[in-house]
């Protein structure tokens, strides 16, 4: 497990869309699942407030991404699944490919930085 | 935030939770359902880890995160809960909704059947224009048993409890058709006028539901009163812009739809929209914030100073008050204005607060308008013999010593609730006690007048 890194709001925002997105394009899901598969895939660095993926969700819900159904769970409580659109998983696809663009550059001014400066951290100021 | 007990069981720790939830208005019941399941699960997962109950229970109420940010975010995804929609259920609640429907069925349907009622004399043969003395006497009964039908209806009252409204209506009836009334005269007219305060009463009781001796049952019936015509206006300006557009268009296309209009639309539609409009009181009722108060709040300060102004002047100038025919009705319209405006503040009151600065405004209004009434009755007494007793002179008359005497005693227990030796509550007791006299005194009218004045 690696440490929790505190992410700015800005950044939790923009990329909760393709993480919950992608998430689902793995098969239907629903809140708590999808919290815990974000813990997972990512190491346990990634922490979300938890209440806060509703609204995403619901936001996804209405741009047509996204899907909602209540089903009974096999507690006897009624949940609430949901499941990626076609419309969502081509949004998927171009996030993607956004995200792609912007780690490759970030890929590369890091590699840039640390043949300049042989300890990043030690010479860079915290965070940012 | 919460206050957590280590010794409350778990799922009271998690009904407190989700009561705190409810109480977010961007929040609605299908959301709160299902950050429950979540709730649960994240609990249930905790406790699997090893944690203790209440433990895992804190933990998992902190993951959620703060109620106050969370509910900010659903009301930016959500804007529209935030204006708090009437007639549309939200469609995820399932069974409240079925009901919401076959109430607003029924509603519309008795809408329709008022509608009709108006246009049944036409068929045989008595017409708006031909005999308006007959739709003037049955104006009430077009619409009122209707709407009390719709009550015993929605309060499922038992044919007991329905026995003495239907009686009063059927009494009422005979009273308004069986007078042998001379056309056009005041008689006729006060009868006219009168009926529909006896209905009025009549169809509370059916609103009260079997509350109708509780101080609070009649309080809300007055509550309702107020919405309805608030309604009922907003519902008559929509008309209004229909039927004008209506003429407009159709007008280029070379058709006159007046006749089409007075004969139908504006008696029909008048007549549905009551039904209607309590409709959409009795659907609104914990929707909406009540307009009435709010209106009151807005216009007491405004009268009380127009009133002040009279008073100053009339003392100023020396101008003794000139009775003419219409004096009397205009300060019982007056009084009554008053009435309505020292009952809808009561009805919207706290009791337990105490007396505030817009009490003091409500004493000066009633104390000014007491005065103002003093004056114009002052005048007229001493005129009465001169003009003689027409049965108008005296119905007016009998209004406005009824709405002097309940408006004297109101201020003697709002004097007392001031100086605190009294409560608010036996204000509030007073103007509920004092609905039914308006209801006796228009009896009175309504079946003593007419064979006391010869019909005339």
């Amino acid at each position: 497990m690696g440490d929790v890194v505190d992410i700015n709001k800005d950044l939790i925002a923009a990329s909760s869309t393709p993480i919950v997105l992608a998430i689902l394009a793995e098969g239907d899901s629903y809140g708590y699942a999808i919290l815990s598969r974000v813990r997972e895939v990512s190491g346990g660095r990634m922490e979300w407030t938890d209440g806060m993926l509703y609204p995403v969700l619901h936001r996804l819900e209405r741009l047509g991404l996204v899907e909602a159904r209540w089903e009974v769970a096999e507690s006897g409580r009624r949940r609430r699944y949901y499941r990626i659109t076609s419309q969502g998983r081509a949004q998927l696809a171009e996030e993607r490919q956004q995200w792609q663009a912007v780690d490759a550059t970030l890929r590369s001014v890091w590699g840039a930085l640390a043949s300049a400066a042989p300890a990043p951290g030690a010479a860079l100021p915290q965070g940012g | 935030m919460m206050a957590s007990d280590p010794m409350m069981p778990l799922e009271e720790q998690i009904d407190r939770w989700r009561s705190h939830l409810r109480r977010r208005q961007a929040i609605h019941a299908v959301d709160v359902a299902e950050l429950e399941d979540h709730l649960r699960e994240q609990i249930a997962g905790l406790i699997d880890a090893g944690l203790a109950t209440d433990e895992a229970f804190l933990v998992a109420v902190k993951r959620i995160g703060d109620l106050d940010a969370l509910s900010r975010e659903f009301a930016r995804e959500h804007a529209e809960r935030l204006w708090k929609q009437l007639v549309v259920p939200s469609s995820d609640i399932g069974e409240p909704c079925a009901a919401a429907r076959t109430d607003a069925v029924v509603a519309v349907c008795l809408a329709a059947a008022a509608a009709l009622m108006v246009k049944m004399p036409a068929l045989f043969g008595i017409g708006l224009e031909t005999a308006p003395g007959f739709y003037a006497r049955n104006l009430s009964f077009f619409v009122l048993p209707l709407l009390l039908g719709y009550f015993a209806w929605k309060r499922r009252l038992d044919p007991g409890t329905l026995r003495w409204p239907a009686l009063v209506v059927l009494a009422a009836a005979v009273v308004a058709n069986g007078y042998p009334f001379a056309s056009g005269g005041s008689t006729e007219a006060l009868t006219a006028l009168h009926l529909p305060i006896v209905l009025v009463l009549v169809v509370g009781v059916a609103y009260a539901g079997g509350r109708w001796r509780e101080v609070g049952g009649r309080m809300d019936f007055v509550r309702f009163l107020g919405e309805l015509f608030i309604y009922y206006v907003l519902i008559a300006l929509g008309g209004g812009v229909l039927l004008a557009f209506m003429a407009m268009i159709f007008r280029s296309i070379d058709i006159d739809v007046e006749p089409f209009f007075e004969s139908w639309l504006l008696p029909c539609g008048a007549a549905g929209a009551v039904v209607v409009a309590s409709w959409l009181v009795e659907a609104k009722q914990s929707v909406i914030e009540n307009m009435a108060p709010v209106l009151t709040r807005l216009f007491t300060p405004l009268f009380a100073a127009v009133l002040l102004a009279f008073l100053g002047t009339f003392l100023w100038t020396g101008h003794a008050i000139d009775i003419e025919r219409d004096v009397l009705i205009a300060f019982d319209l007056l009084l009554v204005l008053v009435l309505g405006l020292l009952l809808y503040a009561v009805s919207a009151r706290d009791l337990r607060q105490p007396p505030g600065l817009f009490d003091g405004l409500q004493v000066v209004l009633v104390v000014s308008a007491l005065l103002a009434d003093a004056v114009a009755l002052w005048a007229i007494a001493a005129r009465i013999t001169e003009f003689g007793l027409t049965p108008n002179r005296v119905a007016a008359l009998g209004m406005n010593l009824l709405l002097l005497v309940n408006l004297a005693w109101s201020t003697v227990l709002y004097g007392r609730f001031l100086r605190r030796r009294g409560s608010f509550a036996d204000l509030e007791r007073w103007q509920t006690d004092y609905l039914p006299v308006y209801a006796l005194w228009a009896a009175i009218v309504v079946v003593l007048f007419p064979p006391a004045f010869g019909y005339v």
